[in-house]
């Protein structure tokens, strides 16, 4: 039998029962709509993250202190560790350790209560240095950024975040007011325009002042949380990482690379980490919508059972007419592979346009640059997947329709 | 004279369902020439049938051997015998067993799907058929639409299409009305009368006339087996077309 006969005759028999047909594949249509939903929208995510990631810029790595986290416990003590100093930064900071460095930037953070009047503002303390502005293209609605002077000098000064500002003054000018942190009174010199979430800071909510203010006022601690390096140019990355690497190991006295107490992470690697935990995310949630595909399956043996049943004297017929058990057998499994191939690629088309939705309605309504990636892995999975369910759940019926006998069959009424 | 087409010695058929065994054919020794044309008659429950299926292949005899064509077909496969029914054999049913929703000409090409004949010979072959029944201007009507008599004109056509050696032909007259049973019957002469093989199961003498010889069947034996000395002649009618 050729190839093409099979397939015009399992068109043929679903063709017969169009409402039915459609009905058995809602399950699968279901499944494999929500799958295709969620891992689009997973990937929509990674690649959210990803581009904020590289909104950083490519050349941008981060010096960390502590060991580098090898499991989920150790994210928490590379907060608290305290071995990057202020030596360490300007010993980062001599053209003879790093010569590819273009910028270093220290970082430290924490939140703090602000308070002006009778308002108050939970905001994060980002303390740095001038070279934030570039570092995360800074933009100012009204004021001024403090520069080289104000770290040296400790002014208490600080740039503050949309968000606080209107929290803080509602309308009024915030600029050379006096707003109250912790213990400590600083002096708004500037307000940061519209920035959002960048990545591990939301400008909005921060208030922004000279590290070293920071670190004697408010945190009251005299270590170095991150140190931003720019590289002078991608190509340049890999030589200085390994700059950085032997400057504080040299300053630390470490021999052992193995007891580094600092690590330094890439864009790449921040990228990696994110992209795992949306993986996993995504890999739970379509295995929960992947019991849908199961139940679906079930759904499409039940009805091909009761096909099989109510078609015996036709299977008789063709089996007197010389239809061999695997010209059967491959007759109704093809019937339930496209029943479930069909019903995958709607249910596709329909998780497409939801995620082409919800990534829509991302931008629109949640401001999120949430871009629609079209998930084409998924898509060959889901229509792989759905065949392979067709073939699973087709199976049993099929062979009870192909172990019929030419004789029985015909006399079935 | 002519060779054995069908030779079965010792033919018995017993069915068993749980501890009671129903004995469907005894013994059965008999043998059918090509180009013969047989009627097997008997009273309903004689075995009639059960002959039928086992030399139309579709059932197995439990003991016994059937030669066909020469080869023993006692130890074929399940396999071996869908390619004998296919190349060898054609079936005209008391039900007609024509899919409803296909074409005329779709009923009659399906023994080449299975035999892989491939487009256009099929539909070549198979309009050479429907010509042959006098159903050409009825090719793309859906089966269901016909009346009884071309319905089971359609069924010849199917049986004949694979140029089989032996046509069987279960009742072929039990369900249409006497004129399209006359017609079929007309028909089946024809084509003994061209050298095909017909065996034929009836249980009304009338119908059996129209063969040239007459097995009559009770009780799962044999219990005549004549030439039919004065055959029922049926004047030619023609097919409505």
């Amino acid at each position: 039998m050729l190839l093409h006969d099979t397939l015009s005759m399992a068109l043929r028999g679903l063709s017969t029962h169009k409402s039915r047909s459609f009905l058995t594949i809602l399950g699968i249509v279901i499944g494999i709509s929500s799958i295709t939903l969620v891992t689009s929208i997973g990937q929509s995510a990674e690649g959210l993250i990803l581009g904020e990631v590289q909104g950083l810029g490519a050349q941008n790595v981060f010096v960390i202190p502590g060991r580098e986290p090898s499991g989920p416990n150790g994210f928490g003590f590379t907060i608290l560790d305290d071995s990057l100093k202020e030596r360490d930064l300007e010993a980062l900071r001599k053209k003879s350790n790093v010569p590819d460095a273009t910028r270093v930037v220290p970082f430290v953070f924490g939140p703090a209560v602000a308070s002006y009047g009778s308002e108050a503002f939970t905001a994060t303390v980002l303390g740095g240095t001038d070279a934030l502005v570039p570092l995360y293209n800074l933009d100012l609605s009204a004021g001024m950024m403090f520069d080289d002077y104000d770290v040296r000098e400790r002014s208490q000064i600080a740039v503050i975040g949309k968000d606080v500002a209107k929290e803080l003054f509602g309308s009024s000018t915030a600029i050379g007011e006096k707003i109250k942190l912790k213990d400590s009174s600083v002096r708004v010199i500037g307000v940061l325009g519209d920035k959002g979430q960048s990545p591990f800071v939301d400008f909005d909510d921060a208030i922004v002042m000279p590290y070293t203010t920071a670190q004697t006022y408010i945190l009251g601690f005299s270590y170095i949380q991150r140190i931003a390096v720019t590289a002078s140019s991608p190509e340049t990355m890999d030589a200085v990482v390994k700059d950085i690497e032997a400057t504080l190991r040299d300053m630390h006295n470490i021999t052992d690379p193995e007891k580094d107490d600092f690590f330094v992470q890439t864009p790449t690697e921040i990228a990696d980490t994110f992209s795992t935990i949306t993986s996993v995310l995504t890999l739970l949630l379509a295995s929960v919508a992947g019991i849908s595909l199961v139940v679906g399956g079930v759904g499409i043996m039940n009805i091909m059972l009761v096909s099989v049943t109510e078609r015996t004297r036709e299977i008789g017929l063709r089996k007197a007419l010389g239809a061999k058990n695997n010209d059967i057998l491959l007759q109704f499994l093809t019937e339930a592979v496209i029943l479930t191939v069909a019903g995958g690629i709607l249910g596709i088309a329909i998780g497409l346009s939801l995620s082409y939705f919800a990534a829509f309605a991302a931008r629109t309504f949640a401001g999120i640059a949430m871009p629609f990636i079209l998930p084409v892995s998924g898509m060959v999975m889901g229509v792989l997947v759905s065949a392979g369910i067709g073939l699973i759940f087709g199976l049993f019926p099929a062979r009870q329709a192909a172990l019929k006998s030419p004789m029985e069959a015909l006399r079935y009424e | 004279m002519a060779t054995p087409i069908i030779e079965v010695r010792g033919l018995g058929k017993e069915y068993r369902e749980q501890d009671v065994t129903t004995v469907g054919l005894a013994s059965v020794d008999l043998t059918i020439k090509e180009g013969e044309f047989v009627a097997i008659v008997g009273p309903s429950g004689s075995g009639k049938s059960t002959l039928l299926q086992i030399l139309g292949c579709l059932d197995r005899p439990t003991k016994g051997t059937y030669r066909l064509a020469g080869k023993n077909l006692t130890s074929f496969s399940d396999g071996e015998l869908a390619q004998v029914r296919n190349e060898m054999l054609g079936f005209v049913f008391q039900a007609f067993n024509l899919m409803p929703r296909q074409s005329v000409l779709e009923n009659v090409k399906m023994p080449l799907i299975y035999a892989g004949v491939p487009e256009p010979v099929r539909t070549q072959r198979a309009q050479a058929m429907v010509d042959l029944v006098g159903l050409t201007n009825r090719s793309d009507f859906a089966a269901a639409k016909l009346s009884g008599g071309q319905k089971q004109r359609v069924a010849i056509a199917r049986a004949l299409v694979n140029s089989p050696r032996v046509i069987f032909a279960d009742e072929p007259t039990g369900s249409l009305d006497s004129r399209s049973g006359e017609v079929i019957m007309r028909f089946l002469q024809d084509l003994n009368d061209q050298g095909n093989t017909i065996v034929l199961v009836t249980h009304e003498s009338y119908v059996a006339m129209a063969a040239k010889r007459m097995v009559s069947i009770r009780d799962g034996m044999i219990e005549e087996d004549r030439v039919i000395d004065k055959r029922r002649i049926i004047a030619e009618q023609g097919f409505e077309k």
